[in-house]
């Protein structure tokens, strides 16, 4: 290849790589921008000035620091009925052979093979009989249905790469059944447990379609009101929710990078 | 009512276990004398890890019962009973030390933590591993990872120490340095063995007697030197060491036509250029070198025999005369004498 040719393919190279970067961090940019900015219209190429405005528009109104609230309380909660629910499942899943233990692992999957509206409206008519729609308990049970299936496939992939022999070397070594559980299966299956959990976290706090449907007007959750500001607010409003829904992900996501891929929970796994 | 011989070491009896359908082990009996090292020696498939694994508590028999040290604990769960394991691949848990891997089982008979780091220090400086003592599992070789699971064992000063197959994962050189440790930490403990292994020369080298194991059960129980010189059955004698085989009856030395097994160690084969006595015919086929012996194959019309000789070793193609020292006779697999 002669140096021209080199030349055009490093350009033609580097365009690519500048338009997926603006591809994908173009509307962040965006979004990032319009949460500080009075105004920002086309044609101008930067925002006519800068404020906090926004900011504090939100931190001042009842509703929408009542939806940050239930949002913080709800997913939690979630998150840990879940993983009660789920784990021993995992478990079982993972350690028992029983009739009709694949049909079941397989059929999880059907609440998602489905489109979930129609799922969530058999559910409402459902809730209007026993009294549930309009309730904190309502939505927590409707979070759940989107999170059994990171609940019990990742930790059932992680209790079954657990040795035997390291929970018989248990055993021997005098640990009982259930003390064996804790201090060697549980151990070595927490990252599994913990990727689990975050996935969990994230599919109940981003879930609006569900929320909207059973909580709406009484309760509202972040990204159920995301609904309402886009529709009723000015857009930069839109933008400074956008942020702070996202704070929770990007903090999980890098607290996850570090202590369960780099850190020492992964030394677990590197079994020779 | 305790049968028990109050032996203290371990006592199997008319144990039987049926695992998918299939009879693993059937009707064993051993008993194993306190202090004593046993191996359990057999091709794989032969029930000797199964047998192992009921003497440890992680199988209950279908029949039978396990004492130990006196104490029947045919029912008892392995957390429970006063044995301690050494497993194939070790089986360290990989997030914890070294220090806490050997901790481990002291922690859990909640003994004080000055007594726990007294023992750990006693038995990791035994086994020569206190400069890794803080490290992880995976950091350490094989050889080491060995000794920190035999650690792990002789820490909880069992009754009964049970080595599934622990020198399988080491190379050749290791495996005979390692063997040899493990025998003379027995001697100096005087803990009661029991070792399970497919290879037979490991079972030669380090065992007080060997069982060997063929079909779920027992064929022969006795010490190493009986075992070679007077294998109980055809199944023995060719399981340990080499064996020719003829067709025929034997007396004085010379094959004649008949029904019997006859077996014939390499080593009791010589090979005379004249007859002295009662020698037959024979010519020298081929030789292997197999370093501090040579593996000579002589020929007859109707028969071929395997000596071991390593002083005057005959050529190729060299006529001379084939004399046999020792034959063991067999009939229906059974032995029926030595001559």
């Amino acid at each position: 290849m002669s140096r021209k040719q080199v030349s055009l393919v490093n350009i033609f190279i580097s365009s690519f790589i500048a338009f997926m970067a603006l591809f994908i961090l173009g509307p962040l940019i965006w979004l990032a921008v319009h949460a500080f900015a009075t105004s920002w219209t086309y044609p101008n190429l930067l925002p006519d000035g800068f404020t906090f405005t926004w900011w504090k528009t939100i931190a001042g109104d009842q509703e929408l620091v009542k939806s940050v609230k239930n949002s913080l309380l709800i997913s939690p909660i979630v998150v840990l009925i879940s993983a009660v629910v789920c784990l021993p499942a995992a478990y079982a899943f993972s350690r028992y052979q029983f009739f009709g233990r694949k049909s079941f692992l397989i059929g999880m999957f059907a609440a998602n093979a489905f489109p979930k509206i129609g799922l969530y409206a058999s559910i409402a008519t459902l809730y209007y009989t026993l009294n549930l729609m309009g309730t904190i308990v309502g939505v927590i049970i409707i979070q759940l249905l989107g999170t059994i299936i990171f609940m019990t496939w990742i930790p059932a992939a992680a209790f079954g790469s657990v040795p035997r022999n390291l929970e018989d070397a248990a055993r021997d070594a005098g640990a009982s059944k259930l003390r064996t559980f804790w201090d060697i299966t549980f151990r070595l299956a927490l990252p599994g447990i913990l990727v689990a959990m975050v996935m969990s976290f994230l599919a109940s706090f981003d879930e609006a379609q569900g929320t909207y449907l059973v909580g709406v007007p009484t309760i509202y959750t972040m990204p159920t009101k995301m609904y309402a500001l886009v529709l009723n607010y000015p857009v930069q409003i839109a933008a400074v929710f956008s942020l702070l829904l996202a704070i929770p992900s990007v903090l999980l996501i890098s607290i996850a990078r570090k202590h369960i891929i780099g850190g020492q929970l992964a030394d677990g796994f590197q079994i020779k | 009512m305790s049968n028990s011989t109050g032996s203290g070491g371990l006592e199997l009896q008319g144990l039987k276990k049926i695992l998918g359908g299939r009879v693993i082990i059937d009707d064993l009996n051993l008993t194993v004398n306190k202090g004593e090292m046993v191996s359990l020696l057999g091709p794989s498939g032969c029930g000797k890890t199964t047998t192992l694994r009921m003497i440890a508590g992680f199988l209950i028999p279908d029949a039978g019962r396990v004492v130990l040290a006196g104490n029947d604990v045919t029912n008892t769960g392995p957390e429970k009973r006063p044995s301690a394991m050494v497993f194939q691949n070790y089986a360290l848990w990989p997030h914890m030390s070294v220090y806490k891997n050997v901790a481990y089982p002291l922690k859990l008979r909640k003994m004080n933590k000055s007594e726990i780091t007294k023992r750990v220090h006693n038995v990791l400086e035994l086994v020569n591993l206190m400069h890794h003592k803080d490290s992880r599992p995976s950091q350490i070789s094989g050889g080491e990872q060995q000794r920190v699971a035999l650690a792990r064992a002789l820490v909880q000063e069992p009754d009964v120490l049970l080595l599934d197959e622990p020198l399988s994962n080491l190379d050749a050189k290791l495996r005979v340095k390692v063997r040899e440790d493990i025998r003379d930490l027995q001697r100096r403990l005087g803990i009661t063995t029991v070792i399970v292994t497919h290879d037979q020369d490991e079972a030669l080298s380090i065992s007080d007697r060997i069982a060997v194991m063929n079909g779920g059960r027992i064929e022969q129980f006795s010490s190493p030197q009986e075992l070679y010189d007077r294998p109980a059955t055809e199944y023995v004698a060719n399981f340990i060491g080499s064996l020719n085989h003829l067709t025929g009856d034997y007396s004085n030395g010379r094959v004649t036509v008949g029904t019997k097994t006859i077996g014939i160690r390499p080593e009791d084969v010589h090979f005379t250029s004249t007859n002295e006595s009662n020698g037959f015919e024979a010519t020298v086929d081929h030789v292997v070198p197999r370093g501090h012996f040579s593996e000579v194959y002589l020929k007859r019309e109707d028969a071929e025999l395997r000596a071991f000789m390593s002083t005057n070793i005959p050529a190729v193609g060299e006529k001379g005369y084939a004399v046999i020292k020792k034959a063991l006779i067999y009939e229906n697999g059974k032995l029926l004498k030595v001559e």
